[in-house]
């Protein structure tokens, strides 16, 4: 156990951070931090991408390069994914602006009786 | 002589580049309706039905040579495919190309007097249009998340685009869990390249048997089918669903339900059969009995859930999630039989979902009932469209020869060859439960007569004649449906049935796809 903390330590803490984002997604009640929970659930899969492309001593894929580099390709896969995420972060908050201009709140718990009211 | 045969050189060429045009040609076309809406006042259905002309006739073309000469490969910018991006169009995925290409220009019929209207509701119209055809036409697993993403992202705005601050509510909830489950697709996807160091299926398939972590493929598959079912509104991850299809415009719940949720159910097929394979299925302990059981699980909840709905947008929505349980089981029960008839539930109920929804749409505007209540005296009053609604519940329900009773049999069929009995009895019992809901509609449809009392908006009291009851009702607007409204539901009852006499075309179409992955 010990062990698998010294030497796989980043996978472990990903997991951490892939929990913590889904849990926010989950437990919190307001909108904007459900979103920030997705955001955090994202940014632990980015990372276990990099992480896994890590190679000791290597150094950034940029031809051409002396001795070993990480690989390239995760790298390239986290740029496009950076971008999709944020797209789907900006089209959220605008459904969010959109929600609290119509009902006056971000919190899902009200949200609720507002709309059980009409 | 010789300029025929450069003439077909030609072609062949032209034919090599579709699976890139079909894809590139209605992204780039997105932005025209915005670009050109700073001049010009509703030029985005023009573009986008010049668009969907092409598209279909691209889509016409590439299925007339995948169907003739086999699949149609394309690497793009010429990169070899262990570290570029492939675009396959096989038997398989030629069968969504074209139900995309289809159903999306059929929806312009519809939209171009039932809306909704502007030009940001056609860029999103396109690029939705993009994304699905990205997704049928990948061969690239992470290539298969962005091209979702896309879909997904133009599929939230076309739902915001609703009238009521519901609908926003209902996009961020299928925002939420939408990228929630492309998200955890994309964990699998991360699994697969460590367990393997490539993302092209056809490498993936031939280096996952002999991989030596076969604890990161298996993990690799529990995130990809969780991020699907998730995708696909499997019971119990349908939840955002019901509202996303309710509050969405009545022009977009007929694109959304046909195509959404089907791409991603063909995306489910391509890599279960394509990238593991029926071998890694069968060998992999408890993988097929809990993927049959979700499926299972999500039919009997699904049509359950409809029985009870008031609403007929929302009994439609959980009748998708039952539609789609059985697809899900036919994969799970891994043989031939049931994956062609999977194939066939997928193509006939996105025709009939389509239909279904431009009805409701069609029946909301012309005769302002929306519950099923409300539906009451439908056939006395709007004879056409009640007409083309029951034959398009009537095929879902899986009346031969519709093409719901097609996908159905050879899914049954697969159940009963796979000696899967639990299956084959749920397959049964789906459609008693189809019935029982579809019934509901079809009694209050043709049974009960109209009463001015339940109407939406009441009409003012009939003459003092006595009135025969039989007399036209006042309500909604009839003149506001269009000749493209009725014909998009006519045509997809119609196809829905014609459809059904080509089980067997489809069987020898799917052929070398099937006979490849099974061998």
């Amino acid at each position: 156990m010990i062990e698998l903390l010294a030497t796989q330590y980043a996978y472990v803490l990903l997991f951490v951070l892939f929990g913590i984002g889904i849990y926010m997604v989950i437990a919190n009640e307001n909108l904007v931090k459900k979103l920030i929970g997705v955001s955090l659930f994202q940014s632990a899969i980015f990372l276990f991408f990099i992480a896994m492309a890590y190679v000791e001593g290597g150094s950034a894929p940029i031809v051409p390069a002396d001795g070993p580099v990480a690989s390239p390709l995760p790298q390239v896969i986290v740029l496009t994914a950076i971008v999709v995420g944020i797209a789907m972060t900006a089209v959220g908050l605008a459904l969010v602006i959109r929600i609290y201009s119509e009902y006056g709140t971000l919190r899902e718990d009200t949200l609720r009786e507002v709309r059980a009211d009409e | 002589m010789s300029s025929v045969g450069s003439l077909l050189d030609a072609l062949g060429g032209f034919v090599d580049l579709l699976p890139v045009l079909l894809i590139v040609t209605p992204i780039l076309m997105a932005a025209a309706p915005v670009a050109l809406g700073l001049r010009f006042d509703r030029t985005g259905w023009t573009v986008a039905a010049i668009t969907a002309v092409g598209l279909v006739s691209g889509a016409l073309a590439l299925a007339a040579e995948v169907y003739t000469r086999g699949a149609v490969i394309h690497n793009l910018g010429g990169y070899p495919r262990t570290y570029g991006i492939e675009l396959v169009a096989d038997e398989f995925s030629t069968a969504i190309i074209v139900l995309v290409a289809t159903i999306s220009a059929g929806v312009l019929a519809y939209t171009r007097r039932g809306g909704p209207r502007g030009n940001t509701f056609y860029s999103a119209y396109l690029l939705l249009t993009g994304g699905l055809l990205g997704i049928s036409l990948t061969g690239d697993v992470f290539n298969l998340f962005v091209f979702l993403e896309i879909s997904s992202l133009a599929t939230y705005a076309l739902i915001a685009s609703g009238d009521g601050p519901e609908s926003a509510v209902a996009a961020l909830k299928y925002l939420i869990l939408g990228t929630i489950g492309a998200s955890i697709y994309l964990t699998g996807v991360a699994f697969l390249f460590m367990a393997t160091g490539t993302l092209n299926m056809a490498e993936l398939a031939l280096a996952i048997p002999g991989a030596e972590a076969q604890v990161l493929v298996r993990a690799a598959f529990a995130f990809i089918f969780v991020g699907f079912a998730l995708k696909v509104a499997q019971w119990p991850l349908h939840t955002w669903q019901p509202s996303a299809y309710q509050h969405a415009p009545d022009g977009v719940t007929p694109l959304v339900a046909a195509l959404v949720s089907t791409a991603s159910a063909y995306a489910l097929g391509r890599v279960m059969y394509t990238v593991f394979g029926p071998d890694f299925l069968t060998s992999t302990p408890y993988l097929t009995e809990i993927v049959v059981t979700v499926g299972t699980v999500s039919i009997l909840a699904g049509s359950t859930l409809a029985v009870i709905q008031r609403d007929v947008k929302r009994m439609l929505a959980f009748s998708s999630v039952s539609q789609f349980g059985l697809i899900v089981a036919a994969y799970g029960l891994v043989n031939e039989t049931a994956f062609v008839g999977a194939t066939i539930h997928l193509v006939g109920h996105g025709l009939m979902k389509a239909g279904l929804f431009a009805a409701v749409g069609l029946v909301s505007v012309s005769y302002g009932a929306r519950t099923v209540d409300e539906y009451a005296g439908l056939a006395t009053n709007r004879p056409v469209a009640a007409g083309a609604t029951a034959a398009l519940l009537i095929a879902l329900v899986g009346v031969p020869p519709a093409v719901g009773f097609v996908g159905k049999w050879y899914i049954g069929l697969g159940a009963v060859r796979a000696e899967q009995w639990p299956v084959a009895v749920v397959i049964f019992l789906s459609t008693m439960l189809t019935l029982a809901y579809t019934a509901r509609l079809l009694e209050k449809m043709y049974f009960t007569p109209a009463s001015p009392l339940e109407a939406a908006h009441p009409s003012e009291p009939v003459a003092a004649d006595g009135g025969d009851g039989a007399a036209p009702l006042d309500r909604g607007v009839p003149g506001a449906v269009s000749v493209g409204m009725v014909a998009l539901v006519v045509v997809a009852a119609v196809g829905a049935i014609a459809l059904g006499f080509a089980g067997g075309a489809f069987f020898e179409l799917l052929d070398p796809f099937v006979s490849e992955v099974f061998n």
